[in-house]
Formats: structure tokens, C-alpha cells, sequence
């Protein structure tokens, strides 16, 4: 690597470039922005043949997701796995992976930290939390590391299979739950047995938000600086730019490769930790919840950023808060946010193209 | 005679009648998803095609009363999510495969929404043809009950092999699917084809997702389908892009799913739950088997995404 890369700091220097700059970031705000009015035209026309009202629907999905402290901390509650496993999904890709097994990683992860929860019960809340998060990551990343490793070696395409991975560890999670690992005592609804009061990850102080909101957002800034600023996440760009000139410059890219899965998933995996320890108790059927993906969707909205990422989740959770009373109110099936989040997803894809097109964002300086 | 009585037999016999019956929405995913790689793209939407097939073929049948317009219905339902998937593919630096994410999601959306009222009530399902009937065995009989869209499956297949080799259309979609540079010098249009390959693999994907709510298991509801549509994808990479072969390993893959209930039903019911993961675990070991890094599958288009 010689001087013919041009850092962004060196460039940055002059008022012109400074302007490109903002140019650059104003077309990665604008676009995704605009693709999301238009996904609200479109849904709005569907809301209008099947003989709702638009503008109600929306007014309600704004009171239900961000009009109140209530509604708030609703959303916050429903983003914390949403940004966990979009991670799972933004860090493979900066490798150029596209990676969807989040789910998967996050029922694993969930029933591992549900096992390390049970079997140190009684030890002191700090250590027992602890472990089940190293269990839930470890679990979690493992698996999604097998996509990686599967990709490295035998060439086979990461998307198919990490997906299968997911059917399979939703297999392996019912087959454990039911079988195994079932508490005796859940009649109705199997799971696993109950990682005890004491070791529960409490509420954020004053708010109805448990901690798995902070340990994402803090990942995400963490996943930020180290995609950003560090030797790793440069090297892991370039693999994802060119895996060719990745290994003519030395690289080793099956390392990245695997690292960036592994992290991934470990992300994933600490979802299903935080939706154990901190909403349900144990592992049971509530944790394949569908958040693996919808952090998908999250993931490829925020062009896998991931300081983007946050906002984003914080949004389509709180169009997900608010399917309850769009239920209630105007007796939409829970499948209209289903429905919006698909829409949603095309025209963000389909705005991929205009990146570069649109004069008025590109670069003037020379 | 009860499912006991016959042992490992009725095992096998099970899994095979499982085979025939469970094997025909792969085989018609598998065909559509053949064709639209053969043309150079991939689309991992069919799952949603799939389910939409599913819902509107079971709607129409409900309330029409015919379950082959049902059929039709599905399969031009799909047409149109196909032709959706080539058009925004067809956009410059779009990518297929996210594209085919999103069109998943907005397939099952759709058609959760939308089927809602059908999850109740009872439509007519799709007369099945009784090859059985010379056996005394109720389970040989059960198991030789093959559906009409079964055999328009494996007509489809050998069609599909003849077309691709001897007729104009095959030719072109290979053409364009193998080097898209050849295609434009010879003065096609690249995204025509493509799309149209996109749709008409639409097309079948949704027919199949009628097979299963029409047919087998015969209702409508959200769980219905369980990954058939991506799993297709893989099927595909395994036959090699071959609509014969595509026929053997939809055969295949409909006996490892009918694995686990005919276990079931000789009472090995310990592990249900791994042995309904054994379609998966088979695509996953298919593709272990047969992807390499050092070189390009045998067979596969030179401009599909998904090889490289």
C-alpha cells in the first residue's frame, strides 16, 4: 500500500472538498430519505384499495411508535435486537459477505445464555450476566462463522447457507426445548428452566428499556471506529471492494472473513442473551420472534453502517410498536407492518441505483 | 392395516409416497428458479412467490369453487412479483440477490395480509389420481395417490430439457444467461430476456405454492410454507442446472421431508424435531459437496452472481 490511496484526511483540507464531503453525506441521507416517502406513497395507495385511510394509518403508527415517553420506550424495546442483529448483517458485508442467519445466531445465542444462566444460578448477578453474554457470543458467532468458513473454503455462497443454518438452528432450538433441555414444570408453553430473579438484567434506570438497547448502541459505535479507524476494518473494506486485490496486497482473507461472520454473529448471539435475560427469563418459542429479519431490512437501509444503524432500528421498531394499535383501532392484521417493511425494502434497493447519478451530489473538487 | 404393521417397509413406503407428494412444489420452484438462473440472474425471492402462490390459489379456489383457477391465479400472481424482481434488477448497480431478500419479505407480507380471511375456511383442493388401487395395502394405495400438477411437473422437466437445447428460446436464454457480451453483439436485449425468464420462473414458483395449499397439506395458513422456496435455490446448484436433474433432486428432497413423519408414524418420535431439519442439513451438505473455490461449478451460467 503506497500513496496511491488517497486518505478522506487529505483530501479534506481545501473549503471545495470540505463541500464534497457534505455533498457525499447529504446523498447518503437523501436517498434512503426519499426511497422511504416513497415506500409511504406506495403503502398509502395499498391502504387505499383495500379501503383504509392513509393518513389515519399513519397517525397512528406515529402515536403508536414515537408520540408519547410511553410509546418511546416501547420502540426502544423492540429496536435493542433489531440493531444487535442488523450488526449481524452490516459487519459480514463491509467483507462483501451478505450474510442473512441473524436469526438463527440469536435463538442459539438465547439458548445458550439460557443454559450458562441456569447452571450458575446463585452466584452473583455481575459474573452469572457475564457469562451467559460470553456463552450467547460465542454461540452466536460460531455459527455464523460456519457461513464464513463454509464461503472460504468450499466457495459456497454465504447467503443460501446461512440461511439453512437458520432453519437448522431453529430445528436444533425446538428439538432442545422440547426435548433435553425442557423444564418440567412450563406445561403450556416448553422452554427451558428459568435463569432465577436474581440474575435478570434489570431496566435502564427511570425508563421501561431493558440493557440490550445500550449493548447495541454501544456496539454499533464500537463496530463504527473499528470498520472506520482501524487496520482491520480498512483491510476488511478492501476485501469487501476487491477479494483479489485483497490478496495481491498480502492480505489474509479468509481471517477477515471468518472475523467478520464471527463478530457478526456474536452480535446476534447477545440479542438473544438480552431477550432471555432481560424480557423472558428463560429460552422459549418467543425468541424466533422474526427480529434476525428484520435487521436485515435495518441493516441494508443504513447501507450497512454502522452508526446508521441505530436510527434506523429505532424506526422500523417503532413502526413495529405500533402494529397493536393499528390492530385495535382500524382491525389491520399484524402482517400491514410485514407488508410496509416489504415495500419499504424495494424502493431503498431499487434507490441503489441513483448513488453517483444525481449531479447535484457529486464531487467538484479536483 | 395400521402404519405399524409393516415395519421398516412401511417406512420406506411412506417416505416414498412422501417423496411424490412432498417433491412437487420443488420440482416447480426448482424449474422456475432453473430457468431464471439459466438466464443469468438469481432470485431468491421465490420463497415469497411461493407463499403468495399459496394464499391467492387457496383464495380463488375458496371462492370460485375451482381449484384450477385457483392454479392460474397463483401462478399469475407470481408472474407479476417475478416480473417485479427483473424489472428492479434490471436497474444498474442493484443487486439480485438483496433484491430477492426484499421480494421475500414482500411476498410473505402480502400474503399473510391478504389471506388473512382464508386461514378458516375449507376450499376445494385438487383431485389426486388413484395408481393404487391394485394393492391391498392401504399405505402402497396412499402412497401411489398422485396429484395431476405432479405429472405436469415431470412433463415440464423433459420439456425443459428438449427446449433448452433445440428451440430458439432455449438457446437465448442461455446465450444471455452464459455471457451477456455475446447476447448484446448478437442484438438481443439482455434485461428483456432476463426479465421475462424472471417472470415465467415467477410463474411456476407460484404454481407450485398453490400445490401446497390446494393439495398438500390442502390449508391455508402462515406457517405453511417452511423454507421450500430458498431451499429450491440450492436444489438448483445441485442439479446442476439441469430441469432433469432438477426432477431426481426434487424427488430426493421430497423423501428427506417426509423423513421425519414417517419415522413418526412407526413410533421413533425422539428426535421430530432434528429429523424435520434434514432437508437442510441434506441442501447444506449438497453444497459443501459440490462448491469449490478453485473453479467455477461445471455447468453453471458464466454470469450468474451466486457462482462467482
Amino acid at each position: 500500500m503506497d500513496g496511491s490511496i488517497t486518505l478522506p484526511s487529505a483530501t479534506a483540507r481545501t473549503p471545495s472538498a470540505a463541500l464534497d464531503r457534505v455533498r457525499q453525506a447529504a446523498e447518503a441521507i437523501c436517498i434512503p430519505v426519499v426511497a422511504l416517502l416513497a415506500a409511504m406513497i406506495v403503502f398509502g395507495v395499498f391502504m387505499l384499495l383495500v379501503g383504509k385511510n392513509p393518513f389515519e394509518v399513519y397517525a397512528l403508527i406515529y402515536k403508536g411508535g414515537f408520540s408519547s415517553a410511553f410509546a418511546w420506550q416501547n420502540t426502544m424495546q423492540r429496536a435493542a435486537p433489531l440493531i444487535l442483529t442488523a450488526l449481524c448483517v452490516a459487519l459480514p458485508a463491509q467483507a462483501g459477505l451478505i450474510v442473512i442467519g441473524a436469526e438463527g445466531a440469536l435463538v442459539l445465542g438465547g439458548l445458550a445464555a439460557a443454559v450458562a444462566g441456569h447452571a450458575l444460578a446463585g452466584g452473583s448477578p455481575v459474573s452469572v450476566q457475564i457469562a451467559m453474554a460470553a456463552a450467547a457470543m460465542v454461540v452466536g458467532g460460531g455459527w455464523i462463522a460456519i457461513a464464513g468458513v463454509l464461503r472460504h473454503y468450499r466457495g459456497v455462497n454465504e447467503t443460501i447457507s446461512s440461511l439453512l443454518l437458520t432453519y437448522i438452528a431453529i430445528a436444533l432450538f425446538n428439538h432442545f426445548v422440547e426435548g433435553p433441555l425442557r423444564d418440567p414444570a412450563s406445561l403450556n408453553k416448553p422452554s427451558t428452566p428459568p435463569i432465577g430473579e436474581a440474575s435478570m438484567v434489570g431496566h435502564l434506570p427511570g425508563m421501561d428499556v431493558h440493557w440490550g438497547l445500550v449493548y447495541g448502541v454501544v456496539l454499533c459505535v464500537c463496530a463504527y471506529f473499528l470498520v472506520r479507524y482501524t487496520i482491520f476494518g480498512f483491510a476488511l473494506r478492501i476485501v469487501g471492494g476487491n477479494v483479489r486485490a485483497a490478496r495481491l496486497a498480502g492480505l489474509s482473507v479468509g481471517r477477515l472473513v471468518l472475523l467478520s461472520c464471527f463478530l457478526g454473529g456474536a452480535a446476534a448471539g447477545l440479542a438473544g442473551m438480552a431477550e432471555v435475560a432481560a424480557v423472558h427469563g428463560s429460552a422459549n418459542a418467543s425468541l424466533i420472534a422474526g427480529y434476525g429479519y428484520a435487521g436485515i431490512l435495518v441493516s441494508f437501509i443504513a447501507r450497512h453502517n454502522p452508526i446508521a444503524i441505530t436510527p434506523v432500528a429505532l424506526l422500523v421498531g417503532g413502526i413495529a410498536a405500533s402494529g397493536g394499535l393499528l390492530q385495535r383501532r382500524l382491525g389491520l392484521p399484524d402482517a400491514t407492518v410485514l407488508v410496509l417493511q416489504g415495500i419499504a425494502f424495494m424502493l431503498i434497493l431499487a434507490g441503489e441505483t441513483l448513488y453517483g447519478r444525481l449531479r447535484i451530489f457529486q464531487p467538484r473538487a479536483h | 392395516m395400521d402404519a405399524g404393521a409393516l415395519g421398516w417397509w412401511g417406512v420406506l413406503i411412506a417416505v416414498f409416497g412422501g417423496a411424490i407428494r412432498v417433491s412437487t412444489p420443488f420440482l416447480f420452484v426448482s424449474l422456475g428458479e432453473c430457468l431464471t438462473e439459466r438466464s443469468g440472474r438469481i432470485n431468491l425471492g421465490l420463497e415469497g412467490i411461493l407463499v403468495m402462490g399459496a394464499m391467492s390459489g387457496y383464495g380463488v379456489a375458496y371462492l370460485s369453487g375451482s381449484p384450477w383457477l385457483g392454479v392460474l391465479v397463483a401462478g399469475i400472481a407470481g408472474l407479476l412479483l417475478g416480473s417485479l424482481h427483473g424489472a428492479v434488477c434490471s436497474l444498474t448497480r442493484v443487486n439480485d440477490i438483496a433484491v430477492g431478500i426484499g421480494l421475500m419479505l414482500l411476498g410473505t407480507g402480502f400474503a399473510f395480509y391478504l389471506g388473512k380471511p382464508f386461514v378458516q375456511p375449507k376450499a376445494p383442493t385438487l383431485p389426486a389420481i388413484h395408481l393404487g388401487d391394485w394393492a391391498s395395502s392401504a399405505q402402497v394405495q396412499s402412497a401411489l395417490q398422485v396429484n395431476v400438477l405432479f405429472i405436469v411437473g415431470v412433463a415440464l422437466a423433459f420439456a425443459m430439457h428438449w427446449a433448452f437445447r433445440n428451440t430458439r428460446w432455449g438457446l437465448v436464454v442461455r446465450m444471455v444467461g452464459d455471457s451477456s457480451d455475446a447476447a448484446r453483439a448478437m442484438g438481443y436485449s439482455v434485461n428483456r430476456v432476463r426479465i421475462l425468464a424472471t417472470a415465467a420462473g415467477g410463474f411456476l414458483a407460484g404454481v407450485g405454492g398453490s400445490f401446497l395449499s390446494l393439495y398438500y397439506p390442502g390449508s391455508w395458513n402462515e406457517g405453511l410454507s417452511s423454507g421450500q422456496g430458498l431451499m429450491a435455490v440450492a436444489l438448483v446448484i445441485f442439479a446442476r442446472w439441469q430441469p432433469l436433474n432438477c426432477f431426481y433432486a426434487a424427488l430426493l428432497f421430497g423423501g428427506a421431508g417426509a423423513l421425519g413423519p414417517a419415522l413418526q408414524s412407526v413410533g421413533i418420535t425422539g428426535g421430530y424435531y432434528l429429523f424435520s431439519a434434514a432437508p437442510y442439513v441434506l441442501t447444506l451438505a449438497i453444497m459443501i459437496a459440490t462448491c469449490s473455490t478453485r473453479r467455477n461449478l461445471a455447468g453453471a451460467p458464466g454470469e450468474l452472481s451466486v457462482t462467482r
